[in-house]
Parts: structure tokens; C-alpha cells; sequence
């Protein structure tokens, strides 16, 4: 007998003939009246910064706030400003010193502060993980209130890897002290844009 | 050593002891606090406790469901029945391609295998990545609790390790300073790690993947830079549908650490570019603990730690004094369920408050599990003979009420003139570190009688 079935007989042995319904998991919850004003509250929470762009481009913001930035790298099309093509390299580990990445996130979530990246057009997950900055552009009338909605609009049909992302890294590993920037991104600005291509 | 002794030696360290207690309220609170800005909070536990009943009753169902359709988006599946298969699918793994260099992001399944031990021996370098499992490993110890595994450990001591290990500035203690030292180490093992190695916060039979949640960014930077990633999965992280998730993710964090959610909630489906992904399900005693109905809930954990940080017993007594993978309310169900024998003092470990099972995210039913361990212990005459002695002696009483009314007014006479020196002998275990009452001139009884009569 493989491990496999050893296993699925064990359980076998003690499954009940019938058991509860799967209950629906959208319950009645809480809405935000001001979604925006709730998702920059979360996201301040968490470490995170949230702007809501007005007149300027979204390069005008890189320019004004990212001055030390070297090395800049960018999934949006809206964002002409970078210094390297990240999907040119064949594994992400050149992608090390990007100081900053200027990705696209599909939604934003008010309750927690977080975002849903899904880019089907970026080559490495890693770059997440590896930038030391993150900006992340976000279309501004896609903000949900919670986790419900967030999952009624994502699948996995085509591109298998998804993360919400809440803020920058970070640990309070060291007697409950929170730092923020651990292994991942040190900061982390949502900036909510007229429109964003997808 | 049982968990008395083990706790002995924690609160030899008053001020140690009372530091550790406050650390944990301190997250605790911040727990109440998140919980509690949710009107639907409530509503969350009752969806989250059926999800995962209906799940365990169909868990042979689900885990073909995710299997099959995990292969589907080319994932690798492996079954383990215990630690010791786990351990060997992952050395094989690794050696087949080739790797010597292992990244591993936090995982209590895998310390519950003694994976690291096994794969040292064969000639892996394994490095934790969680700064605070990174911590522990630097100092030879197991993690003290789930989600916070150095939190045992005082800044000073994290800079004495860092000072030998990292090179670190002699006594500079500053969280952020050590934290950007150990972000620097460990950048240097990611980046030039052959593999990797995730643990599984929730695996999706619908859609085939599974998720894993972190703050630090760890396990992401690890499954996103070598080829090979391996997830190991215990059974009881399945959940049916990706919806599910709606429910987990608003309440994980919430009770963990009391932050909304935590920074990266990563959904994995695919390898990397050239990449492949294995997923491991292992076993190792879990369909054991499906076939009894007293503890089958336990398995609907999903390792927040709450129970942790709210138990009066784990706050005092450290995780170490637990002697199980996973200390607090949880873990000492789980080791009992496990192993009695070794682990028949954690039962006891307990004051039967039920904090515990109120604070869980899951509902469940924590005390209740731990007392009726306590009587499996009882049964499998694993009592301490003393214990034992004192209860018989105790029932015996409390069944002859003339002899209890008897025995108590002399007690009320007796005792408060007894010098301390009798009074807080050996013989009185109850009154090490503890005070006994003041004595009331009257029993309860006498009061009671009184005040039927003067109406």
C-alpha cells in the first residue's frame, strides 16, 4: 500500500456518512463609507503610505519623491521612468539592486490596507520582494471594503501566482519591537491613478 | 521532565517571568483591540468552525480534489505518512537536482519532523529565514511559540548572538540595527540559495494551490529565487474553496498579532520561470487524531497563537517548558493526542479558564480537550502517585459531607496558628510561590444556615 492510501484509508475509517453544509462564506459585514479615507488608515497601520493622484503624471511623482532611486524598474505602462527592463534578465537575481518598483495591483482592499498584485506581464515574482522600495499603481475605482469582495473577483485560470501585499515588510521578531523593512521592501506607497491599463 | 519541572526553572526568574507575561498580554490586547473593530467578528468564528468541520468530516474527498487538481497547473504531489518519509522525499529532492543550499521559511510541520537535524547530517546546509526562527537556530534552541519563536529572548541576548554570528557591534542591542544586520545576512543566503522550502498556511482543494502568510517577506524572497520550491503541507490545511479564504484571512492576522492582515498573503499555483514546485502532504499521527470525536477539532487549527498569548499558564511558564513542538493550549492537546505517555503532564497545564477557547479565531474547543485528556491520563495510570494519593483522599472526603463539615471548621481553627514553617512545608505543594487565603471564622454552609434563619 502507498503512503497515499494508508493515509486516505485512515481517514476513511472515521468520516461520518453525512456531515454540515459548506456554510456561504459572503456573511452580512461591514461596509466603509469612505472606502479611500478607511484603505489610508489601514494602510498607515501597517506602515504604508496611500496618495490619490490629482493633475500630476505618474513619472512627475517619481521624480519628486524617489529622488535617490538609482535603479528604477516598472510593470506599469503609465510610468516611463525606468532605468532597466526587468523582464530582460533570465532568472530575477540581477533584479537585487533595484531601489525602486513601480508595479501595477489590480484592487485595493479598505479594510486592511492591502492590494492584489497579479501581473501577467511581469517575468520575476521576486522583484516584489527584492526592490528596496515599492510604488504601487492602482486604478482609483478599484477599491473594495474587505476580504469578501477581494475574492469574488480573483482565479487562478491563467497566471498561478497572486499575493496581497499590506504595506512594507517588516518584524517585531526582537522583543516586540515592530522595524519596519525586513527581507522584503522597506517601504511600500499605493498611489491611486485616473486609470491605469491592464 | 514534565512541564512542572521545566516551569520551575522559568519562574526561578521573577523579573524574567513577569516580563514574558506582559510581552504576551501586550499581543493579546492588540488581538481584542483588531477583533473588536468587527461588528461581524462573531459571525466570522461560527463560518470559519463550519468551513473547517465540514472539511475534516470530507478531508479524504478534498485532499484527491487538491491533489488532482494541483497536478493539473503541473505541481509535484507527495504523500508522507509520517516524519521520517517527509524528511527523506525532501533530501531526496534535493539531492536529485543537485542542491546543497536550502532556504526554509517558517514551518512547524517541519520542526515537528526534525527536518534540519536530518538534513545536516546528509550534507545540506539549512538556513532558517524568519529572523526570529533565524535567532533560535543561531543559538542551538527550538522556537518558544508559533508566530513569535525568539520571543523568550531579550534584546541584549539576540545581540550576543548576533555579536558571534553576524559580527554585529559589540553590545548594540537596537531591534532595527540587528534587524538590518540579520537583512543583510540573509539577503547573501537567498540570493545564492539552490532551493527553497515553505511551510502552508492554507492549501485549496478547489483551484489546486496553496497560501502561505508572512510579514517579513521570507518565504516569498525564498520561493521566488531558486528553481525548486517544496511546500510541506500537514493534512488539515485543506480548505474546499478559494471563497474560504475571505473568512481565514480577515480572521488570521486579526487573532495572531492583531494586525488586519499580514504584508504578504501569497497564493501559489505555479513554479517559477523554469522552475518546479513540490507539495509534500504529510501525515505523521494527524488521521490518528481524526478518529476520535473527543479531539478531532484540534485539527481545524489554523496556528495563530492566540491561545497562546491569552493562556496564564504559557505566559508564565515560557514555551520551552512545554517540551513539544508546539507549546500552549493547541500544542498541549496535539502532544497528548500524539503521544500521552510523554506528554501526560500538559494536560495539566492548565488552570481550565477557557480563555484559550474563546479567543480562538475557530471556536475550538480547547479546555474541554485539555480536561479530557487530564482523565485519559487518569485512566492510563500515568498520574504522579502523589496527585493520585491526594485526589483519592480528596474524593473520598467530599463524598461524606458530615466528614468535610468536620474537617473544615478544624482546618478554620487549626491552621491559622500554625507556624509557617509547618504550614509551607515540603508537604504543601500547592503553597510553593503561593499564599494561602485568609480562613473565614465560618464555612459557607454556616453563613448560608444563618442567613435562611434571620429572614
Amino acid at each position: 500500500m502507498t503512503s497515499r492510501e494508508s493515509i486516505l484509508n485512515n481517514i476513511k475509517k472515521n468520516i461520518p456518512s453525512s456531515t454540515i453544509e459548506l456554510p456561504d462564506t459572503n456573511i452580512p459585514h461591514t461596509s466603509y463609507k469612505d472606502k479611500n479615507k478607511q484603505f489610508a488608515i489601514s494602510l498607515k497601520s501597517v506602515g504604508g503610505d496611500a496618495v490619490w493622484l490629482e493633475d500630476e503624471s505618474i513619472d512627475e511623482f517619481v521624480e519628486k519623491n524617489y529622488q535617490n532611486s538609482e535603479v528604477i524598474v516598472s510593470t506599469c505602462k503609465e510610468f516611463t521612468g525606468e532605468t532597466k527592463n526587468a523582464n530582460i534578465p533570465n532568472t530575477p537575481h540581477p533584479l537585487k539592486n533595484v531601489d525602486l518598483a513601480v508595479i501595477k495591483a489590480e484592487f485595493a482592499v479598505a479594510e486592511n490596507g492591502a492590494v492584489w498584485i497579479k501581473n501577467s506581464d511581469n517575468r520575476h515574482r521576486a522583484l516584489y520582494f527584492l526592490a528596496t522600495k515599492l510604488l504601487i499603481i492602482i486604478d482609483k475605482n478599484n477599491i473594495v471594503d474587505t476580504m469578501h469582495e477581494a475574492y469574488e473577483q480573483i482565479t487562478f485560470d491563467k497566471k498561478g501566482y497572486g499575493v496581497f501585499i499590506s504595506g512594507p515588510s517588516k518584524t517585531a521578531d526582537i522583543e516586540q519591537a515592530l522595524v519596519i523593512g525586513a527581507h522584503g521592501p522597506t517601504s511600500a506607497c499605493v498611489l491611486f491613478v485616473r486609470k491605469v491599463s491592464y | 521532565m514534565g512541564h512542572p519541572e521545566k516551569a520551575a526553572e522559568f519562574i526561578a526568574n521573577d523579573e524574567r517571568m513577569h516580563w514574558h507575561d506582559k510581552a504576551l498580554w501586550f499581543v493579546r490586547e492588540k488581538r481584542d483591540l483588531a477583533s473588536h473593530r468587527l461588528d461581524e467578528w462573531e459571525e466570522l468564528r461560527e463560518v470559519a468552525k463550519q468551513i473547517k468541520t465540514h472539511t475534516i468530516n470530507k478531508l479524504d474527498f478534498y485532499l484527491e480534489e487538491f491533489e488532482k487538481n494541483a497536478k493539473k497547473k503541473g505541481l509535484h504531489v507527495h504523500w508522507a505518512k509520517d516524519a521520517k518519509e517527509h524528511n527523506e522525499i525532501v533530501l531526496k529532492l534535493l539531492l536529485s537536482r543537485g542542491a546543497k543550499k536550502l532556504v526554509k521559511s517558517k514551518s512547524m510541520l517541519t520542526e515537528e519532523c526534525h527536518l534540519n537535524p536530518y538534513l545536516e547530517n546528509n550534507g545540506i546546509e539549512v538556513v532558517d529565514t524568519d529572523l526570529g526562527e533565524r535567532i533560535v537556530q543561531l543559538r542551538d534552541e527550538a522556537p518558544s511559540h508559533i508566530v513569535l519563536p525568539a520571543i523568550h529572548l531579550k534584546k541584549e541576548e539576540v545581540g550576543k548572538t548576533f555579536e558571534k554570528f553576524l559580527k554585529t557591534e559589540k553590545d548594540n542591542c537596537d531591534p532595527t540595527y540587528l534587524t538590518r544586520a540579520a537583512r543583510t545576512h540573509l539577503r547573501e543566503k537567498f540570493l545564492n540559495a539552490d532551493a527553497s522550502l515553505t511551510g502552508v498556511n492554507f492549501g485549496i482543494a478547489e483551484t489546486g494551490g496553496v497560501v502561505v502568510c508572512t510579514n517579513e517577506g521570507n518565504a516569498d524572497l525564498g520561493a521566488s529565487l531558486p528553481k525548486l520550491h517544496i511546500a510541506s503541507m500537514g493534512i488539515e490545511k485543506i480548505i474546499p474553496r478559494l471563497t474560504d479564504l475571505s473568512v481565514f484571512t480577515r480572521l488570521l492576522a486579526r487573532s495572531a498579532t492583531g494586525q488586519p492582515i499580514t504584508s504578504y498573503t501569497s497564493h501559489f499555483h505555479a513554479p517559477v520561470e523554469g522552475g518546479e514546485m513540490h507539495i509534500i502532504i504529510v501525515d505523521n499521527g494527524r488521521s490518528d487524531i481524526i478518529q476520535n470525536d473527543d479531539f478531532k477539532q484540534s485539527l481545524h487549527c489554523i496556528r495563530c497563537g492566540a491561545c497562546i498569548n491569552t493562556c496564564p499558564v504559557y505566559r508564565r511558564s515560557g514555551g520551552h517548558s512545554y517540551g513539544y513542538t508546539i507549546p500552549g493550549p493547541i500544542g498541549s492537546t496535539l502532544g497528548a493526542s500524539k503521544d500521552l505517555r510523554t506528554n501526560k503532564t500538559l494536560p495539566f497545564a492548565c488552570t481550565l479558564c477557557a480563555s484559550c477557547s474563546n479567543v480562538c479565531p475557530i471556536k475550538i474547543d480547547l479546555h474541554n480537550q485539555l480536561y479530557k485528556h487530564r482523565q485519559s491520563v487518569v485512566k492510563a495510570g500515568l498520574l504522579g502517585a502523589k496527585k493520585y494519593a491526594v485526589l483519592k483522599v480528596a474524593t473520598w472526603v467530599m463524598k461524606h459531607p458530615m466528614l468535610l463539615d468536620f474537617g473544615g471548621s478544624m482546618a478554620r481553627k487549626i491552621v491559622p496558628k500554625l507556624p509557617r514553617s509547618i504550614l509551607y512545608s515540603k508537604a504543601n505543594i500547592w503553597g510553593k510561590k503561593r499564599e494561602l487565603p485568609k480562613f473565614p471564622k465560618k464555612s459557607f454552609k454556616e453563613l448560608y444556615k444563618e442567613r435562611e434563619e434571620n429572614k
